[in-house]
């Protein structure tokens, strides 16, 4: 089984990934990074990412986090975080980084902001 | 005193650090911690593996990264060592400054700090860096 596993979903002109696994150094963070490229390659650049399932990220694994951030920024974009896990939230704070997502825990909010 | 010392050699490839990382929480489990303490024993070692993979031994399969564990009474460390050249902590940029906030990088040592109850890197007299971290029960 992948590291990382995700399912992709369409809410209008965004673009939801429920991603579940490990997003740590190698596997799991070239799957996001392809994800994320092939999403802007394809013109989908108001992206949610759904971390519910994600019971592991390490350092690169953030750092992959805000590479997203900012390669979707690039191209007038928004990345946007749901259901970030306590250790996720936890790891987000101490990099200082929860101030630079904007996270959401439901689903329809997460949605409506983009509006 | 140091009660039991156990050491590992692992070659320097980014597919060996999730079993170098197992084995010290295999042995950390044993030792008594569990929860939010093992998780970031596991983040730790993860992290430190990873730097002697990457930076130390710039994934040369010819070097390998050492793991050592010593179980004390009240503590349990992890050393670290690579075949590097060695580098100074106090050079390395904080990722927390708002300059470094969208690095795509180097937030490994941050989290070796944060989730242990002490991080000291030394240059290893045979060469190579050490990072020995403790976590005390």
């Amino acid at each position: 089984m992948a590291e990382l596993n995700f399912n992709e979903r369409q809410a209008g002109d965004v673009t939801i990934l429920d991603m579940s696994g490990k997003i740590t150094i190698g596997e799991g963070s070239v799957t996001l990074r392809s994800a994320i490229r092939r999403l802007l390659e394809e013109g989908k650049k108001k992206i949610l990412l759904n971390l519910a399932g994600v019971s592991y990220v390490d350092s690169s694994g953030i750092g992959e986090l805000v590479s997203s951030f900012t390669a979707i920024n690039k191209e007038g974009g928004q990345l946007k975080l749901l259901n970030l896990t306590q250790k996720i939230r936890d790891l987000l704070a101490i990099t200082k980084l929860l101030t630079v997502f904007d996270s959401y825990d439901e689903e329809e909010t997460a949605l409506n902001s983009y509006k | 005193m140091t009660i039991e010392t156990a050491k590992r050699q692992f070659p320097s490839r980014i597919e060996t650090i999730a079993g170098a990382t197992a084995a010290v929480i295999k042995e950390a489990e044993s030792f008594g911690f569990s929860g939010e303490a093992l998780d970031g024993i596991d983040m730790a070692v993860r992290e430190a593996v990873t730097n002697a993979v990457l930076h130390g031994n710039k994934q040369d399969a010819t070097k390998t990264v050492n793991v050592i564990v010593e179980r004390n009474s009240d503590s349990f460390v992890v050393a670290v060592q690579d075949e590097g050249e060695g580098f100074n902590p106090s050079d390395v940029p904080d990722p927390t400054d708002e300059q470094n906030l969208l690095k795509a990088s180097g937030r490994g040592m941050l989290f070796m700090r944060a989730f242990m109850d002490e991080v000291e890197w030394t240059k290893h007299p045979a060469g190579g860096t050490i990072v020995r971290m403790t976590k005390r029960k």
